[in-house]
C-alpha cells in the first residue's frame, strides 16, 4: 500500500460533542475493503471467521474512501478513550495517529475538554482539523463557534465543516478535509521494524489480540517480534486489519499501517499499551518515546460481601488482569471484612468499571473501603513508603512529614457560576492559580487541587454547582508536603479497620463527625449503648452514640394466625444474619458501604 | 383435657372499618351477613363430620366469636350457627363461651342470643376519649360503650373483657390513665390493654407515611410508650388485675381460657375466612376470599404437618408471651429432650442479660424482656 493514500487520524471531541455518531457516519459512508482486497478474496477469510464464531468488535476501524480525486485511500481511524483517568491510554493512541478532526458542538462551543483534548493532539504534532457538529439544531451557531475555535484555540476554522453528523448533512466534506489536509504516514519499511501498541484485549482463542501502528518496517506472519519495555519474546501468528465489527487478516503490515497481531500471548501484561514491538532479530535503534509503566491514582480495598467468596473474588480479579493491565490487586485482610484484595486503578472511573464488572459479569456482591490516593511517608529514618493503605502508616513517631499527590485542574465556566465553582475549589483546598476569559462570558478556571479532593464527587458537586455547566479536566502534577492524619472510626471501642483513612488535619473533625453521623444511623440499636468515635491516635475528637434498644414487642392479638407471628420473628432472625460482628456489636453488611458513599450533602 | 378442642368462628364484618385494622374485615349488606352463616354453618357440619371419623370423643372446651365484630350479625344467624356447632361437636358443659362485641352494636335480639349462649363477651372499646375514639375511627362513643356494658351485665354476662389501645396518635400518658381508671371503675373481669401498632396496607399506615401524626397527633415516643406499659401494669396490678400474657390482665380466674390454648398450642379449628387451625400437629388457613367461601369452599390452604423443630420454636415463643413463662418439664414431655440441651446457650445468654429469669421450673421474661420480647422469642428460631 502506497503511504500517501492513507490517513491515520482520531476524533476528539467533548463528551456529547458528537463523536461517536460522527465516527459511525464516516463508517457508514466509507467500504470495508480496497478494490484489490475483493479481488483477493478476503471475503473467504472472513466466512471462516464468522463460521468459528469469533466477533470482535474493535473500536479502532479501518475504512476504505474513494476520494474524490478518484483514489482510494485507507482510513485508520482510531478510537480514543474519553475520560481523564486513561489519559495515558489517550497520549498512546494519538501517538498512533497523524492527525486529528476535531468535533465542536455548535450549540455549546469549545469546552474543558475539546481543550485538553486539543493541547494533547498538539503535543503529539498531529494535525488538526475542526467540524462544526450538530448545525441541524435550532440553536447552532456555528459561526459564533467558528470564532471561538480560532480565538481560543487558536487553529484556522473559518473553512471548517458545517456538518450534522446525525442528519449526515455535509459529512463528505469531512472525508475531503481528512484526505486534502491531514498528513500521510512518512515511515520506512526498509528501516527495522518499530511498531507502538496503543491497545490490547484478551480473547480467549488466540491470547492477547495487540493493536498496533507501525512506524518503520514490515510485520508479518512468523517475523519474531521483541516488546521493547516488557522484554518478551514472542512469533506472529497472524496480522491484519480492524474492519467494522470485524478483524481482517492480511499479508503483511508495513510502515505507515494500523493494524492488528496475535502472537499466542497469554497476559495481556506482556503487550502494555505504549511499548514498541521490534524484530527480535534485527531490533530498532531505540523504542519509541512515552512509554510509561500503568500507574494506579487510586486504591482500595474490595472485600466480597459474603467471605466465602473469597477464591470466586480472587478468581475473578485474575481474569479482568489479563484484559486490564492497570488493574492491580494484592491480598489483604481486615478484622471488620475478612479477607479481600487491596486493589489499584487509574481513577474512580476506573474503578467503577472494574467494580461493575467483578458484580455483573462475576455475580459477586462487593464491600469496597474508601477509595483512597497514594501517600508517600517520609520516615524519620530517612526512607519514603508509598502508602496505599491507611492501616498501614506508621507510628506517627516514625514519620517526618508526609506528602500527597496534586493536580492541576482546569475549569471551564459560564461566568455566573465563577463564583460557585472558586467556592467548591476553595471547600476542596483548591489553589488559585488563574482565569482565563475564552469569551465574554465564559472562563477557564486553573487551581492546584489535591488529589484526594477531587476523587470522591468533585465531579458530580461541580455539575450540581454549575448546573451542568461547568466541565473539567486535571492532570497530576506530582507531591506536595501536607498536614495529614489517620482517621480511625471506633465502633464500642474498637476501630474499624475498613474506615480508617488519611485525611487533611484541618478537616479531620468535620469529616469524622460525618462518619460517626452516619455510621450511627446504619447501626440498629441493640441490648445496649453502643458509643461510635471518630479518633486521631488515641485522642477522641467526635462521638456518637447508638442509643440501647428500648423497645421490640407486639403487643398486639393476632389470634391463631400463628405464621403470622412466626413470619415476622423469622425475619427479624433474617436480619440478624446480615450482620457482621464487630467485637460484640451486630452491624449490617452494608453498613460500611453506605457510610463510605460520600455524597455532596 | 390436653386433647380437648376450640373453636374459633370469624365474622368478618363490621359497621365501618376502623382506620388501624388490618384484620381480614369489611362492611357488608344483611344478605351477604345471611349467606356467610349458612356458608359457615356448612363448613362446620363438613368439619364436624371429617372430626367424627377421625378423632371421636373430642370435646370443645372453648369457643371463640371473633371479627370483625360478630355482634353485627343477624341474632338469628348466630342460633342458627349455634345449632349446628352443638348437633356436630360435644361442647363441654362448662366451655368458655367468648364473643367479641362493639358498643353500639347490641340490639335486643342479639342481647338475648348473648343471654342464652355466651357465657364471656370481649367489648372493643379502644378509647375512652372523643379525641382518642374519633382518630381511630371507632364508631361508637364512650357513652355508648358504658351503655352497653351494662346491658351485658343485666343479660347476665359474669365475664367481661374490655379491649383498650394505648400509643394513639396525640395520647398523653394523662389520657391513657384515665381511660385505665375509667374501664377499671366499670370491673370487668379481664382487660386486653393493646398498644397501637400501625400496619402496612391501612388508612394509618398512609398517614403515618404522609407525616400525618406530628404536632397535636404525634405518636408517643419509646419512652413515653413504655412509660405507658410500665403505668398499665402498676394501675392494673393494684386493682387486682393480673398480668397473665404480654398485653391481656385478668382477675384470678378469668384469664382467656380460649386464648391461652394459643399460646400453649392446644387444638383449634377456625370457622369463616381466613380462620386458622391447628389439629393434631397440622396448621392450615380457610380461604381469604369471601365468594371463594360463599360458593362452599372450605378446602384446607397452606396445610403444613409442623415438625418436631417448628414446635420447639413455638413452644418458646408462645410461651414466653405468658408472663408465666415455659416450663422446663413440659418442654421434656413434648419433645422427650431437655429445653437446656435444645437451647441451652441461648437461655443461658438471655439469663445473663436480665431479659429472662428462672423460678422453679420456669422461664419467663423479665420486664426488660418484655420490653425486647420479639428479639428475645426471635432467637428460639433455629438457623
Amino acid at each position: 500500500m502506497d503511504q500517501s493514500k492513507i490517513r491515520n487520524f482520531c476524533i476528539i471531541a467533548h463528551i456529547d460533542h458528537g463523536k461517536s455518531t460522527l465516527a459511525d457516519r464516516i463508517i457508514q459512508m466509507t467500504g470495508l475493503l480496497t478494490e484489490r482486497e475483493m479481488q483477493d478474496q478476503v471475503l473467504d477469510n472472513m466466512d471462516l471467521e464468522r463460521e468459528r464464531g469469533i466477533t470482535i468488535k474493535a473500536q479502532t476501524v479501518r475504512t476504505i474512501y474513494k476520494a474524490d480525486d478518484g483514489e482510494e485511500y485507507t482510513f485508520n481511524l482510531i478510537d480514543t478513550p474519553g475520560h481523564v483517568d486513561f489519559n495515558y491510554e489517550v497520549s498512546r493512541s494519538l501517538a498512533a495517529c497523524d492527525g486529528a478532526v476535531l468535533v465542536v458542538d455548535a450549540t455549546q462551543g469549545v469546552e474543558a475538554q475539546t481543550l485538553g483534548n486539543v493541547y494533547l493532539a498538539l503535543d503529539h504534532d498531529l494535525e488538526v482539523v475542526p467540524v462544526i457538529n450538530k448545525v441541524d439544531l435550532p440553536s447552532a451557531d456555528p459561526e459564533r463557534v467558528a470564532d471561538e475555535i480560532e480565538n481560543v484555540i487558536g487553529i484556522e476554522a473559518m473553512e471548517a465543516p458545517r456538518v450534522s453528523a446525525k442528519t449526515g448533512e455535509n459529512v463528505r466534506a469531512v472525508l475531503e478535509e481528512i484526505v486534502n489536509k491531514l498528513p500521510a504516514p512518512d515511515g520506512d519499511p526498509d528501516l527495522p521494524l518499530k511498531a507502538l501498541i496503543f491497545d490490547s484485549l484478551y480473547d480467549s482463542y488466540r491470547g492477547v489480540i495487540v493493536f498496533c501502528r507501525v512506524m518503520d518496517g514490515v510485520m508479518k506472519r512468523g517475523t519474531k517480534v521483541k516488546m521493547v519495555a516488557t522484554g518478551a519474546v514472542f512469533e506472529v501468528v497472524e496480522v491484519g486489519f480492524m474492519g467494522p465489527g470485524r478483524l481482517i487478516p492480511c499479508e503483511e503490515l508495513r510502515a505507515g499501517d494500523v493494524g492488528y497481531m496475535t502472537a499466542s500471548i497469554k497476559e495481556i501484561r506482556l503487550s502494555r499499551v505504549g511499548d514498541t514491538i521490534t524484530d527480535a532479530d534485527r531490533p530498532c535503534a531505540e523504542a519509541l518515546p512515552g512509554y510509561k509503566e500503568p500507574q494506579p491514582m487510586v486504591y482500595c480495598g474490595i472485600y466480597p460481601a459474603d467471605s466465602a467468596r473469597y477464591p470466586d473474588l480472587r478468581d475473578a480479579l485474575e481474569k479482568l488482569q489479563l484484559n486490564d493491565a492497570a488493574l492491580q490487586y494484592e491480598p489483604e485482610n481486615s478484622t471488620a471484612l475478612g479477607f479481600g484484595f487491596r486493589c489499584g486503578f487509574l481513577g474512580l472511573l476506573h474503578l467503577d468499571v472494574i467494580t461493575q464488572r467483578l458484580e455483573r459479569e462475576y455475580d459477586l456482591d462487593l464491600v469496597t473501603t474508601a477509595p483512597s490516593v497514594i501517600y508517600k511517608i517520609h520516615k524519620t529514618d530517612g526512607t519514603v513508603i508509598d502508602l496505599t493503605n491507611p492501616s498501614n502508616l506508621p507510628e506517627p513517631s516514625e514519620i517526618e512529614y508526609m506528602e500527597e499527590p496534586m493536580v492541576r485542574a482546569e475549569v471551564m465556566v459560564t461566568t455566573e457560576y465563577i463564583g460557585s465553582i472558586m467556592t467548591l475549589c476553595q471547600e476542596r483546598r483548591g489553589v488559585y492559580e488563574g482565569t482565563n476569559y475564552i469569551e465574554a462570558n465564559r472562563a477557564v478556571l486553573t487551581y492546584k487541587l489535591p488529589l484526594n479532593e477531587i476523587i470522591y464527587d468533585f465531579f458530580d458537586a461541580l455539575k450540581s454547582r454549575s448546573r451542568g455547566y461547568a466541565s473539567f479536566d486535571y492532570e497530576p502534577i506530582g507531591y506536595e508536603r501536607s498536614e495529614l492524619v489517620k482517621l480511625d472510626i471506633l465502633v464500642n471501642h474498637e476501630a474499624v479497620d475498613a474506615l480508617s483513612f488519611i485525611v487533611y488535619a484541618p478537616s479531620a473533625y468535620e469529616r469524622g463527625s460525618k462518619m460517626c453521623e452516619k455510621l450511627k444511623k446504619e447501626i440498629p440499636r441493640q441490648l445496649f449503648d453502643i458509643p461510635i468515635q471518630a479518633a486521631i491516635g488515641s485522642k477522641i475528637i467526635a462521638r456518637e452514640t447508638v442509643r440501647q434498644m428500648r423497645k421490640d414487642v407486639l403487643a398486639k392479638c393476632y389470634g391463631g394466625d400463628i405464621s403470622r407471628k412466626r413470619k415476622l420473628l423469622e425475619k427479624q432472625k433474617e436480619g440478624k444474619k446480615k450482620m457482621r460482628q464487630i467485637g460484640n456489636v451486630e452491624v449490617p453488611k452494608d453498613a460500611f458501604l453506605n457510610v463510605l458513599k460520600l455524597g455532596e450533602e | 383435657m390436653k386433647d380437648a378442642l376450640g373453636l374459633y368462628l370469624h365474622f368478618p364484618f363490621c359497621v365501618k372499618k376502623c382506620a388501624y385494622c388490618d384484620f381480614l374485615s369489611a362492611p357488608a349488606e344483611e344478605g351477604v351477613r345471611r349467606a356467610y352463616a349458612k356458608a359457615m354453618i356448612a363448613e362446620i357440619q363438613a368439619a364436624g363430620r371429617r372430626l367424627a371419623e377421625e378423632a371421636p370423643e373430642t370435646r370443645v372446651d372453648t369457643v371463640f366469636l371473633g371479627g370483625g365484630t360478630p355482634s353485627v350479625m343477624p341474632a338469628d344467624t348466630l342460633f342458627s350457627v349455634f345449632e349446628a356447632l352443638k348437633q356436630n361437636f360435644s361442647i363441654e358443659e362448662d366451655a368458655e363461651i367468648t364473643m367479641e362485641v362493639n358498643p353500639g352494636t347490641l340490639g335486643e335480639e342479639m342481647l338475648s342470643f348473648i343471654k342464652a349462649r355466651v357465657n364471656r363477651v370481649s367489648v372493643g372499646l379502644q378509647g375512652t376519649h372523643e379525641e382518642e375514639l374519633r382518630i381511630l375511627g371507632r364508631i361508637h362513643s364512650y357513652e355508648d360503650f358504658l351503655s352497653s356494658f351494662e346491658a351485658l351485665r343485666m343479660a347476665g354476662v359474669r365475664n367481661l373483657s374490655v379491649d383498650l389501645m394505648s400509643a394513639l396518635p396525640g395520647q398523653t400518658e394523662k389520657m391513657w390513665e384515665e381511660d385505665l381508671i375509667r374501664v377499671i371503675s366499670q370491673s370487668p373481669e379481664h382487660i386486653s390493654a393493646y398498644s397501637l401498632i400501625i400496619e402496612e396496607g391501612t388508612p394509618f399506615y398512609e398517614a403515618y407515611a404522609r407525616g400525618a401524626f406530628s404536632g397535636r397527633y404525634a405518636l408517643p415516643d419509646e419512652e413515653t410508650e413504655r412509660r405507658m406499659y410500665y403505668r398499665t401494669k402498676e394501675i392494673l396490678e393494684s386493682s387486682a388485675y393480673e398480668r397473665y400474657e404480654i398485653s391481656n390482665y385478668a382477675r384470678a380466674g378469668f384469664a382467656s381460657r380460649h386464648n391461652l390454648r394459643y399460646w400453649e398450642r392446644r387444638d383449634y379449628l377456625g370457622f369463616g375466612i381466613g380462620a386458622a387451625s391447628l389439629f393434631r400437629h397440622v396448621r392450615w388457613n380457610n380461604t381469604r376470599d369471601l365468594k371463594e367461601y360463599l360458593s362452599g369452599d372450605y378446602a384446607r390452604r397452606g396445610e403444613e404437618r409442623l415438625s418436631r423443630k417448628a414446635e420447639m420454636e413455638e413452644f418458646m415463643f408462645l410461651g414466653l408471651r405468658k408472663a408465666a413463662g415455659v416450663s422446663f418439664s413440659e418442654f421434656e414431655s413434648c419433645f422427650g429432650a431437655a429445653m437446656t440441651t435444645v437451647y441451652g446457650k441461648i437461655l443461658e445468654r438471655h439469663l445473663e442479660e436480665g431479659l429472662l429469669a428462672r423460678k422453679g421450673e420456669r422461664v419467663f421474661l423479665t420486664e426488660r424482656g418484655f420490653d425486647l420480647a420479639n428479639s428475645v422469642m426471635a432467637a428460639y428460631l433455629f438457623d
